[in-house]
């Protein structure tokens, strides 16, 4: 275990660089400056790409070469699509989705 | 006021309960690694990140250096610069609430405010900054959990985490029903997917989201052009 303060400095990096590019973007294109038209226009378009980048992010660490295939987070994904169009339920489809993730690794895809 | 209270209760509920299972394993995790309470607190109030916060502990029991953490940092959380870049016309004139906004602009957060809309007319100032504060209120009090029960825990929480994936999910499929231009959807999958191949998956977000913004980019006047048959994104 580290140091307590060598902890404490780990800590305050983190946080330091989390918000440094959480602000970034607000500092280049401050609050007085028209906003470039390339920024607006990525702005209109890039929430529905990231929705996806971020779906590929929470199962980037799936192997489709090791058991089990990947095939918990295929049903358990599938499901949650289908449950979604059919109910629009979002707290019904997390949920379900979820508990249905959980039984699968914890007691079939061991 | 109170309208905007409960829409912004109802629009974080999904939120609440995967912040809430989520920060309680980040409590758990923190605890058993051997950093009780006010080091889970001071994590989710300062540095405020999911999955950052995990990294973090394993950063701490590594004893990894302090350039090795503000790479990592970098790393994991460069796709922050996007929710900035897509919320700067957003969160323009949001005055002394401004900063907090920014900060707390967690994926969860990005995913509910992203559309820069609300519903029913609600105020999206007010609005906006109501999701921000009940979000990290539920990671927070998540955390706490966590990191007091997380000694005397005994069931079984394997795959809690698949709630975030389910989240993003969601808020996909709203995002491709509200819209008739897919472009940038399948622009976002399908290049993250070729990154996650051709870089594997530490190294993926950054290579991802040039490719992206380059491929929005050039292809903007097609996807301009689509945008304008329906109306703005909108997410749920």
């Amino acid at each position: 275990m580290m140091k307590t303060e060598m902890a404490i400095a780990t800590v305050v990096v983190v946080a330091l660089i989390t918000s440094l590019l959480r602000f970034l973007p607000f500092i280049v294109f401050g609050e007085k400056r028209k906003t470039p038209k390339i920024i607006d226009y990525l702005g209109k378009f890039l929430p529905f790409s990231i929705m996806g980048m971020l779906v590929v992010y929470c199962l980037k660490d799936v192997s489709l070469t090791a058991a089990p295939f990947g095939i918990p987070e295929l049903i358990a994904g599938a499901s949650v699509v289908l449950l979604h169009l059919w109910k629009r339920n979002t707290l019904l489809s997390i949920g379900a989705g979820t508990i249905l993730y959980m039984l699968m690794i914890q007691l079939i895809f061991l | 006021m109170k309208k905007t209270v409960l829409i912004a209760l109802k629009k974080t509920l999904p939120v609440m309960a995967g912040y809430i299972v989520l920060g309680f394993g980040f409590g758990i995790i923190c605890e058993r690694a051997g950093y009780g309470i006010l080091w889970a607190l001071s994590m989710s109030l300062f540095i405020y990140a999911g999955s950052m916060q995990y990294v973090t502990v394993s950063l701490l029991t590594s004893g990894a250096t302090l350039i090795a953490s503000a790479l990592t940092t970098l790393m994991v959380n460069a796709r922050h610069l996007f929710y900035g870049i897509s919320m700067v016309d957003k969160y323009k004139g949001s005055g002394c609430q401004k900063p907090y906004l920014i900060f707390s602009l967690t994926d969860e957060t990005y995913s509910l405010v992203c559309s820069g809309e609300t519903p029913d007319g609600v105020d999206f100032k007010r609005y906006s900054l109501l999701v921000s504060v009940f979000n990290q209120s539920y990671w927070i009090v998540g955390s706490l959990l966590g990191s007091l029960v997380g000694s005397l825990a005994k069931f079984n929480t394997a795959g809690v985490e698949f709630a975030m994936t389910a989240l993003f999910i969601t808020v996909f499929v709203e995002q491709w029903k509200s819209t008739k231009n897919h472009i940038p959807a399948i622009l976002g999958v399908s290049l993250s997917l070729l990154c996650l191949l051709l870089f594997g998956s530490d190294k993926f977000l950054i290579p991802s989201m040039i490719l992206i913004s380059a491929a929005l980019i050039i292809f903007r006047k097609k996807i301009e052009r689509h945008g304008k048959e329906d109306s703005q994104p909108e997410s749920k």
